[in-house]
């Protein structure tokens, strides 16, 4: 029997270049939330240290080592992507590969496009290089990174990756029309 | 308004969930009576001035906080997290 | 009128327009009023009540006359002000409120009758009788009064929301704007300046005075230009900052597209909220006219209007100018005229010891006591002592004073302060926390003094900002005193108008205050004074002073009306930007939408998802039908649903179990690893929150599925009861929803499918009943959970979500050669109402556990959610309404949802009311319809015969009274 094909989540819709800014999803490898149990961060951390070279990042911030990385998305909650979770006996380790809906919006009105949807504070004083946070886009929740001076990288669930896609691409064009 | 998550920092409330008064914390003990209980599900002051409040941070870390603030002068005096309030 | 080599763009660029149909020309940089005076049209609009003709009076966005409807079609843009509209190539303005035309409008009838359209005149006659308001006079008062029209058509037009932040937000770019703005930015601070204006400078764009030695609209354009090479300055143009909102926060609107011919794809406006840690309020401030007879005619305009008119734009509304004043100020007006070689024939000054500062015929103590003119003004008289003079002016420069622009400091419910000196209201300190009034906004009124308080205050702000401010020389400029003598209204024979757009004159005013509306608030809604688009901005403060007058009290003690948000008008279109048609929400969608829609099915909305709602085959006609075969077919062979729109929530840690055991009624802890239970949640006061099943994978991991109505409730409640209830517990969870596709394979052939996708298949030893466990399918790992909604044997299969596609491709093309296929909503919603299984049609938010005959599963000895309040006495009554089935009792009979129940030979009114119908279908299986409703001690009254009344629908049916399990109540097919 033949094996299944996988889809990602936004095929056939990016990317796209608008204006100033240009818009891809981004394959994010292996993606496993992991949650730490009572008093297991620093635990957590450490062994994460000790397999990949990072740790469990602060709230608000993601490390990179790599090619793997690890994003704060909540209370107690981060995404190591792009490598295979190692075993940690102190956290639940969930895996989300499929998940969530990953792009990259780039370019020198990528700021300009974001602050049409997302309702936070995005200058380069403020949110800088490896930033993350939880916000809103439009209205979906979302994950918001920082991932260089002209780039962030942008998660939602993956079943709203049309909407997110329409989103970015609405606030795109509006601004690329200001000319 | 903007709402100072203790774990996020200062946010717009579109992130935030709204429940209500911080009474919901002090849940009583299963036989305490239905006087206590009725109390607990449906009896609420509706303060001019300071009150604290539930707001669940929904759209941001999915922290539940008790928000600190002024029904009258619509300052905000601070948050904290609802966890730390109840342990 | 233009007057060649005045005007601050000296471009000869002529710009065809055209107003009413008539094509005219302005010049490069005029506004459409400015190009309106220099093509000598006199009459722009028609007031609101009266109809009567009313010409420019501002040259400001306060402008209540000169409101005009721009462009046609779905465009159509109504209640622009000329003031404020920026004239561009093709522009297309027209005159509002008049019919057939502004010159001649029959509507003007209004005003003759006026003696019987006083203030409060349709509250008083228009009370009796009562239904004659809604059917007669409503709707022919609303024709003859108004303002301008929508298209009704649908705009299509951009409309964009942002966001914005900033240590430093500078509201006004006139003197001290500018001044604040260089003095934060020098600092280091992020600064946003607004202004309202397509060109930044303010009054000095209007004025003649010099700064640092240079004409002040140079020295502006300096300074812009300077702010506009830093990195830390943000300049928004014809930006006007329109709110002042809670932590900081303020709104603002942006003309983006409005100001050249239409571009597809560029906004029209953009609504801004801006934060801000300070705000500098350097909005200046608005002159206001004087009430004296007949004011109103076209070509008086404030005098502050005429000089930027003549100085910016280079336009006169008339060859020989008067002007009338309480206030050194306006008699510059005089001067720039003058300088520009217009005739001033007079200049009346209401004080008695004014003196002339050039080479004008000026009369003190003096005042203007009536106008004349058909269309627009021709001539005044003035009182002088005791004699009485007739004055040749076809425009006539009024100022009465300037109010400070203290709007938005007021928007937090502070009240600002008499100020008896400047005869004007100034804000207080802190009405806006973090904001700072300076300049003209705080009555400081001179060009000198303007500069210093800006830089005053932005000296203040940067170092409560902690950052240290530069030293930032002070510019040279005219620093005269204001010197003003009180003058509201002049006595006289005429209507002495105060309020322009909404027709409101003194006598008006004076009528509230006899009737006793002597709160300002109540004059207010008696008069309309200071209504509509304008909000009063050059009225309030006089009509406020006649009130004060009028009831004996001062100005302090009669206070102003509340300011609120907005400051000028914010279109709906922008503030609900970007949230049109399917903007208006997420869209959710499975892995197998496109292959669903491929298939024909409609699709619908369930939440956030869209679910299809039946595979229509070509034969089939209706929806029934096709739900009809889809029912017989997964009862007979099998059939394949998308569930992964049920909430899924990955529960692990070692207090796992029990966290379970306190947000279901029922236990989990003796849950074996691999077998699944259905649970029941109540929310804290008793009433059921939710269902579903739980698989226990591991001794510590559980995975939750939700109701796919309630998945984002049920996981905040987690959270609450994780984070504020029982925090001593050792649990994370996190939502899979997404990660997952899970597809519901149900039917008798459901086993003999998964056997041939399944690699390794299916043993069914290993997997009975509520089984579940982890699988691989063709290569993938995934997960298999026996359970079932529909009652037949069934399993859901579920994969990482990008396989979902592939997934349900090839479990239909395997299920239709089992004479098996797709099945919808309506099937699966038919099948669950055949097995008395609930959804949120029966967990409403009214309904206990009692109530839906699952109270066995709340007893238990340890506490849980809504365990205490589910004890109350009035929650455990014989006579709540129970959860009932319902079938008619001729076959044939139709049964409805919403319907209610009552006694057969009973009325069917509300106080014979027995219950109420929640799930309807027509059952394929069973031949007939079939209900699942609540009756009141519907367990008792199994057998019995109910009538069910539709009063909406207009149906009755006699129905009997069952078990809610209509279909194979022991349960054989699902374990078979």
């Amino acid at each position: 029997m033949a094996n299944l094909v996988a889809l990602s989540p936004c095929e056939g819709l990016l990317p796209q270049t608008i204006g100033a800014v240009t818009i891809a999803e981004i394959d994010p490898g292996p993606v496993t939330a992991i949650l730490p149990f009572k008093g297991q961060d620093k635990a957590v951390g450490e062994a994460l240290k000790s397999a990949l070279g990072l740790g469990f990042p602060a709230p608000g911030r993601s490390q990179s080592k790599g090619g793997a990385r690890a994003i704060w998305v909540g209370k107690g909650e981060a995404l190591l992507m792009g490598a295979a979770c190692p075993d940690l006996a102190g956290a639940a380790c969930v895996d989300q590969s499929d998940a969530w809906c990953v792009v990259e919006i780039v370019g020198d009105r990528a700021e300009d496009v974001l602050a049409r949807l997302v309702p936070l504070d995005l200058r380069a004083s403020q949110f800088k290089r490896g930033h993350t946070a939880r916000t809103l886009l439009g209205r979906m929740t979302a994950s918001a990174t920082r991932s260089g001076a002209k780039a962030f990288e942008i998660m939602v669930f993956r079943s709203m990756a049309e909407t997110l896609v329409e989103e970015l691409t609405r606030a795109a064009g509006a601004v690329a029309a200001r000319g | 308004m903007r709402i100072p998550c203790p774990i996020c920092g200062t946010r717009d409330r579109r992130e935030f969930t709204y429940q209500g008064a911080a009474e919901l914390l002090r849940r009583p003990a299963p036989d305490a009576g239905d006087a206590a209980w009725d109390d607990y599900l449906h009896n609420r002051d509706n303060p001019c001035g300071e009150a604290r409040d539930l707001w669940f941070h929904e759209a941001g870390c999915g922290a539940w906080l008790v928000v600190e603030r002024d029904t009258a002068t619509h300052e905000v005096m601070g948050a904290e997290l609802a966890e730390k309030v109840a342990s | 009128m233009r007057i060649e080599g005045r005007g601050l763009c000296q471009s000869n660029t002529s710009v065809p327009f055209t107003f009413d149909g008539e094509r005219l020309t302005g010049r490069e940089g005029d506004t459409l009023a400015a190009a309106l005076i220099a093509n000598d049209k006199r009459v722009v609009g028609r007031s609101f009540k009266y109809h009567r003709p009313r010409g420019i009076l501002t040259a400001g966005s306060e402008e209540p006359n000169a409101l005009v409807t721009i462009g046609h079609g779905p465009q159509q843009d109504p209640n622009v002000r000329a003031t404020v509209q920026e004239l561009y190539e093709g522009l297309e303005a027209r005159s509002q409120n008049a019919f057939p035309s502004v010159s001649f409008d029959l509507m003007a009838v209004n005003d003759l009758m006026s003696p019987f359209l006083g203030a409060g005149f349709y509250y008083k006659t228009f009370m009796w009788p009562k239904n004659f308001w809604e059917k007669l006079y409503e709707p022919i008062i609303r024709r003859a009064a108004g303002l301008g029209a929508l298209s009704g058509l649908t705009n299509e037009d951009t409309y964009e929301k942002a966001y914005a932040f900033c240590d430093v937000l500078v509201i006004g770019a006139g003197p001290t704007g500018l001044m604040a703005a260089l003095g934060a930015a020098r600092a280091g601070a992020d600064v946003i300046v607004a202004d309202e204006d397509s060109r930044m400078g303010g009054r000095l764009l209007a004025e003649t005075g010099e700064v640092d030695g240079k004409p002040g609209h140079a020295w502006a354009a300096d300074i812009v230009a300077e702010l506009a090479t830093m990195d830390n300055v943000r300049l928004m143009h014809r930006t006007a900052v329109t709110g002042a909102y809670d932590q900081g926060t303020y709104g603002a609107l942006e003309r983006v597209g409005q100001h050249h011919p239409h571009q597809p794809g560029k906004p029209l406006e953009c609504f801004w909220r801006i934060v801000a840690r300070r705000a500098i309020l350097c909005a200046g401030a608005l002159e206001r006219p004087v009430a004296f007879p007949n004011n109103d005619r076209p070509g008086i305009m404030t005098a502050g209007a005429v000089r930027a008119y003549l100085n910016r734009w280079g336009v006169v509304a008339g060859r020989k100018v008067a002007v009338f004043a309480n206030n050194d100020g306006a008699h510059r007006t005089a001067l720039d005229l003058m300088a520009a070689g217009v005739d001033v024939s007079a200049v009346i000054d209401s004080r008695a010891e004014a003196q002339a500062l050039g080479d004008y015929k000026l009369f003190t103590g003096a005042q203007v006591i009536g106008t004349k003119g058909r269309k627009g003004l021709e001539s005044l008289s003035i009182r002088q002592s005791d004699r009485t003079l007739r004055i040749e002016a076809e425009c006539l420069a009024v100022s009465g004073g300037w109010n400070p622009s203290v709007h938005l400091a007021c928007h937090m419910n502070g009240r600002p302060e008499w100020n008896a000196e400047t005869l004007s209201f100034l804000p207080r300190d802190g009405m806006v926390p973090g904001m700072t009034a300076a300049g003209a906004a705080r009555g400081q009124f001179s060009t000198a003094a303007c500069l210093a308080d800006g830089a005053r205050v932005a000296k203040e702000v940067v170092i409560e900002l902690g950052l240290t401010p530069s030293d930032t020389a002070m510019p040279r400029a005219e620093d005269r005193p204001y010197r003003i003598e009180e003058l509201w209204a002049v006595e006289g024979r005429g209507r002495k108008w105060l309020d322009f757009q909404n027709d409101v004159h003194v006598k008006d005013v004076r009528l509230a205050a006899q009737e006793n509306f002597r709160s300002v608030e109540h004059m207010k809604r008696y008069t309309t004074q200071g209504m509509a688009t304008d909000q009063g901005k050059n009225s309030n403060v006089a009509a406020l002073a006649v009130l004060a007058d009028a009831t004996g009290r001062g100005i302090p003690e009669t206070g102003t009306t509340t300011f609120r948000p907005p400051y000028t008008p914010v279109s709906i279109a922008a503030m609900g930007a970007g949230s049109q048609g399917e903007g208006f929400a997420p869209k959710r969608v499975t892995t197998s939408h496109t292959a669903s829609v491929d298939r024909g099915a409609p699709m619908i909305e369930a939440g956030l998802w869209y679910r299809p709602s039946y595979f229509p085959k070509p034969d089939e006609r209706t929806w029934q039908e096709s739900c009809n075969r889809e029912v017989t077919m997964v009862r007979n062979a099998v059939g394949i649903c998308d569930v992964s729109t049920l909430g899924k929530i990955d529960i692990q840690g070692p207090d796992a179990a029990a966290f379970l055991d306190f947000v279901y009624t029922n236990t989990f802890s003796t849950l074996k690893v691999g077998r699944v239970r259905y649970g029941l949640m109540l929310r804290e006061d008793g009433h059921v929150m939710d269902d579903g099943t739980t698989a226990r994978m591991g001794k510590s991991h559980f995975v939750m599925t939700t109701t796919t109505a309630a998945a984002g409730l049920v996981m905040r409640h987690l959270a609450w009861v994780s984070q504020a209830l029982r925090p001593d517990l050792d649990v994370v969870f996190t939502s899979a929803t997404e990660q997952w596709a899970q597809f519901a394979v149900a039917g008798p052939k459901s086993r003999d499918l998964l056997d041939a996708v399944v690699d390794g298949g299916i043993d069914p030893e290993s997997w009975p009943f509520m089984a579940c466990g982890e699988v691989d399918v063709m290569g993938v790992r995934g997960r298999l959970f026996r359970i079932s909604f529909s009652g037949e044997h069934a399993y859901e299969i579920a994969v990482p979500a990008g396989y979902g596609a592939a997934l349900y491709r090839v479990l239909l093309a395997q299920a239709e050669t089992m004479g098996g296929g797709a099945y919808g909503m309506e099937a699966l919603n038919v099948m669950r109402i055949e097995k008395g299984h609930i959804t949120h049609a029966e967990i409403h938010g009214r309904t206990t556990a009692f109530d839906i005959g699952f109270e066995g599963m709340v007893s238990k000895k340890t506490d849980c959610v809504g365990f205490s309040a589910s004890r109350r006495p009035g929650l455990l009554e014989e006579s709540r309404e129970q959860l009932v089935g319902l079938h008619p009792v001729d076959p044939a009979g139709k049964l409805t949802a919403g319907a209610h129940l009552f006694e057969d030979r009973a009325e069917p009114v509300r106080t014979n009311d027995h219950g109420y119908v929640t799930s309807v279908c027509h059952s394929p299986t069973l031949g007939h319809d079939l209900a699942l409703g609540f009756l009141t001690n519907g367990r008792a009254r199994h057998g019995e015969t109910i009538k069910m009344v539709d009063h909406l629908r207009g149906v009755t049916t006699l129905a009997r009274v069952c078990d809610p399990v209509f279909f194979d109540k022991e349960g054989a097919r699902v374990r078979g």
